[in-house]
């Protein structure tokens, strides 16, 4: 499922407008995909039990992982060149799982939802998550 | 296989504060609204979750699926289907047995499909709550639909 000229568009659009509130998006997504799925709390076991949006170290990390994304925008024409450094970070130093990309993803999206409703339709919403899809996989590029 | 073994003679427990919350999402919901929103959501989002409404009409595009009368009446029929599970919650597995099947033997709707529509479900309702919609929240609104969709899968052989 290769990114559209249309998607790309799409989802460059849609980071433009939301661009302003993207580390607030990130800590509500990764503070909830923390409550809401607590096995992946044990990538986090350093910060303590008891991780959720309003955890300063979960809202820190959450600003962290959207320039992440914020890169892959930018790289959104070559994302494995674009995102073959956090790809190494992934794959040999933090090895998580990559079936929690597909989780941590469902959450931005649900957090995009919740702050930009009038614009997040259906035609956003399946670029950006064919865009995260395709992010997982650049990052996962280097893992085996 | 898991469909059908993995909930087997388990009963779901609910906690106080999972009920509550279930009762009170869907006491407030519109599912004249919610119900379109989602499945039309999830035919342009999962586009070869169209496969099971060929005799829908004009599906060809985000603005004829959202615009479209058959499937807007379809999304209410689902979420009026969901409201079965949200009065049964004790129940939900034997709630829809007779579903299951339906959607097993005379529908042939591939159960992943069911998440995929689950997800769309969830994505709406976040967007109607907005803040309210906190991660706890959330944590027991996926966990119903969790429960829902395995019980919808059961009776697939």
């Amino acid at each position: 499922m290769s990114l559209s000229a249309k998607d790309k568009a799409e989802v460059k659009k849609f980071w433009a407008k939301i661009e302003g509130k993207a580390g607030e998006i990130g800590a509500e997504a990764l503070g909830r995909m923390l409550v809401a799925y607590p096995q992946t709390k044990t990538y986090f076991s350093h910060w303590g039990h008891d991780l959720n949006t309003q955890t300063p170290q979960v809202r820190k990390h959450g600003g962290i992982i959207m320039g992440g994304i914020a890169k892959a925008v930018k790289s959104i024409d070559d994302l494995t060149s674009g995102m073959s450094t956090l790809s190494e970070l992934h794959a040999f130093k933090l090895r998580v799982d990559p079936a929690n990309f597909k989780i941590l993803a469902h959450n931005i999206i649900l957090v995009m939802a919740m702050y930009f409703p009038a614009d997040f339709t259906p035609e956003v919403h399946v670029s950006v998550d064919k865009f995260l899809q395709r992010v997982a996989w650049a990052l996962s590029e280097r893992y085996r | 296989d898991s469909w059908n073994k993995s909930t087997a003679g388990k009963m779901v427990e609910w906690t106080d504060f999972e009920r509550a919350t279930i009762q009170d999402i869907f006491s407030k919901m519109d599912y004249e609204v919610v119900g379109p929103a989602a499945l039309s959501r999830c035919l342009v989002v999962y586009p070869w979750t169209q496969r099971y409404f060929g005799n829908f009409g004009n599906l060809y595009n985000a603005a004829a699926i959202t615009a479209n009368p058959m499937v807007a009446n379809h999304g209410k029929v689902v979420l009026h289907g969901l409201d079965r599970a949200v009065k049964n919650m004790d129940n939900i597995k034997e709630t829809y047995a007779e579903l299951s099947v339906l959607h097993s033997e005379k529908l042939h709707v591939d159960p992943d499909n069911f998440k995929l529509l689950s997800d769309c479900l969830t994505i709406v309702v976040a967007s109607q709550l907005g803040k309210d919609f906190t991660g706890e929240v959330q944590a027991a609104f996926q966990k119903f639909l969790a429960v829902v969709v395995s019980s919808l899968g059961r009776q697939y052989h």
